[in-house]
């Protein structure tokens, strides 16, 4: 525990870069997902494609993509930004089969009634359609928020200061205290963040406390993740 | 407020026919019920009137205003449409579900939720509902929401889809004689769509029977259907094959009443019949048709719920 007292610093900072690589990712990842989520629950062939796409690009290793990110994309090498567009492919691949689920869990009934009431398209979607996918999104964006947040420490292997330094150090030196503490902290953040969406979800839903996950978002958190999270690593 | 179908034919892709060839004129400030099985079209017909669906073929005016040059969402916000299950939306108030329409044509909140306050008070709910989430409504309640939604932006059509399909027969009593009242005091232009026979007696002023791909088997007054049914098929469906419309006087009730038994032996209310005679003639007559039944065969609506 001496090692730990000693390097608060150190493990503050790491925490605090982990976290700027991973929030951009998480909040990008579902801005992009919703429209792409929206339009494979609408049309069945955008689906197909979508969702295909969508595993394809989550079974490519996470330290390949960290490496071909700029290669592609002409970045340095030692960019952070390589690991949060790496980051962000991953919640997108994941979010899009939430946020399909999301719209297609929309009742139809509650639709129909909304456009014979005279919603226009665009007043659909942002009042009754967005809000009434809420709480499965909810569910798939805190599946993406705890994968991600275990991911990013892949940057490590690439030589960008993320928590996943503690492990690459840790077992070079074969020093399990340091291993143990990134782990810890790990865990720690990705409990931090669920709990923070969650507490955003509750603001946002007013209508739905108290209510328990509808059987389709239960469906959706058990299935979002194929491998389980950290599957790439 | 007149609608008209002029030869409206509904085709979908695949084949199916929903509606072949429909005329019909429903006259203003009264209600037109289209009563048919499942799969008669009824519902597609009344969707057609606020363009939900558009007709392959025909047409359909609203005060010789043909609907297809008509923007849908603006239609849509001048008809006031009441469906199944309430078609609430959950993540809103009461207040503001009652308050949609006029929001949408851009009342200002406030004013468009103290109207919405009003609007509760005329379908008989509570003040104290208007902050609950339809989700903690009972069925009954949930209904009546949906009525005042319907009337909000005080439109002279009002479309109704089988409203009090899903609530318990003693519930749906009430929600009719409520409606009855609403339309003794509004006189909107009302379709309304059930597969219940006793509903569309009991509400309708034109009675349009359906069969199977929206052709008219009957038009007409629930006393001139039940007078003169068309052909086997009305007969049928309103009943008075199974002998439930064939009522025999018994004489066998306090005072001055006879009591009435259909075909099967099963009581189906009391008639005055003061010295023995029945004045029938007159009631009917005077136009007030069955609706002032005081023949009412409550049991036959039991035993069909």
């Amino acid at each position: 525990m001496d090692w730990v007292w000693s390097h608060l610093d150190l493990i503050w900072s790491s925490t605090l870069a982990h976290v700027a690589l991973c929030v951009p990712a998480i909040v990008l990842g579902f801005v992009v997902s919703v429209p792409l989520g929206y339009w494979a629950s609408r049309s069945t062939a955008a689906r197909g494609v979508l969702l295909t796409l969508g595993n394809v690009l989550y079974t490519i290793p996470g330290i390949a993509l960290v490496v071909l990110v700029p290669v592609v994309l002409g970045l340095p090498i030692l960019n952070p930004l390589n690991v949060t567009i790496a980051l962000l492919i991953y919640a997108v691949a994941i979010m899009v089969r939430s946020a399909a689920d999301a719209f297609a869990s929309v009742d139809a009934d509650v639709r129909g009634s909304a456009r014979a009431q005279g919603f226009s398209g665009p007043q659909l979607f942002w009042r009754v359609e967005l809000p009434l996918a809420g709480p499965v999104l909810l569910a798939g964006i805190r599946v993406v928020s705890v994968s991600t947040i275990s991911l990013a420490t892949v940057a490590a292997l690439v030589g960008i200061p993320s928590l996943g330094g503690f492990f690459t150090d840790g077992f070079q030196r074969s020093f399990a205290t340091e291993v143990v503490t990134g782990l810890v902290a790990v865990l720690v953040l990705a409990a931090v963040f669920d709990v923070v969406i969650g507490l955003i979800g509750r603001a946002l839903m007013p209508w739905n406390r108290g209510r328990r996950l509808t059987s389709r978002a239960a469906k959706t958190l058990a299935t979002a993740v194929p491998g389980g999270v950290g599957a790439n690593l | 407020m007149s609608i008209e179908f002029r030869h409206v034919r509904k085709t979908y892709p695949d084949g199916t026919t929903a509606v072949e060839d429909f005329s019909l004129v429903v006259p203003s400030h009264s209600t037109t019920v289209f009563v048919g099985s499942s799969g008669c079209g009824k519902t597609t017909l009344l969707r057609m009137i606020n363009r939900m669906v558009d007709p392959s073929d025909g047409q359909i005016l609203i005060d010789e205003e043909d609907v297809s040059r008509v923007e849908p969402v603006a239609l849509r916000r001048r008809i006031g449409y009441v469906m199944q299950n309430s078609g609430l939306l959950p993540h809103r108030t009461v207040i503001d579900n009652v308050a949609t329409v006029p929001i949408l044509t851009g009342t200002p909140k406030a004013k468009a939720r103290q109207d919405a306050l009003g609007l509760l008070d005329r379908v008989g709910l509570d003040r104290a509902l208007a902050n609950r989430y339809p989700g903690q409504l009972s069925g009954g309640q949930q209904q009546r929401v949906g009525v005042a939604r319907g009337l909000a932006a005080d439109p002279n059509i009002l479309l109704m889809d089988e409203p009090f399909g899903a609530v318990d027969p003693i519930v749906r009593d009430e929600l009719q004689q409520e409606l009855l009242r609403l339309q003794r005091e509004l006189g909107k232009t009302t379709v309304f769509v059930t597969h219940d026979i006793d509903e569309a007696f009991l509400l309708g002023t034109q009675v349009v029977i359906l069969k199977r791909g929206g052709v008219v088997a009957q038009i007409g007054t629930p006393a001139e259907i039940l007078a003169n049914p068309a052909d086997d098929f009305v007969a049928d469906f309103v009943g008075a094959k199974r002998g439930k419309r064939r009522l025999t006087a018994e004489e066998r009730g306090a005072g001055d009443d006879v009591l009435l038994v259909d075909a099967a032996g099963y009581p189906a209310g009391l008639i005055a019949a003061p010295g023995g005679r029945l004045e029938l003639a007159d009631a009917l007559a005077a136009g007030a048709g069955p609706k002032s039944r005081s023949v009412s065969n409550k049991t036959d609506q039991a035993g069909d719920a």
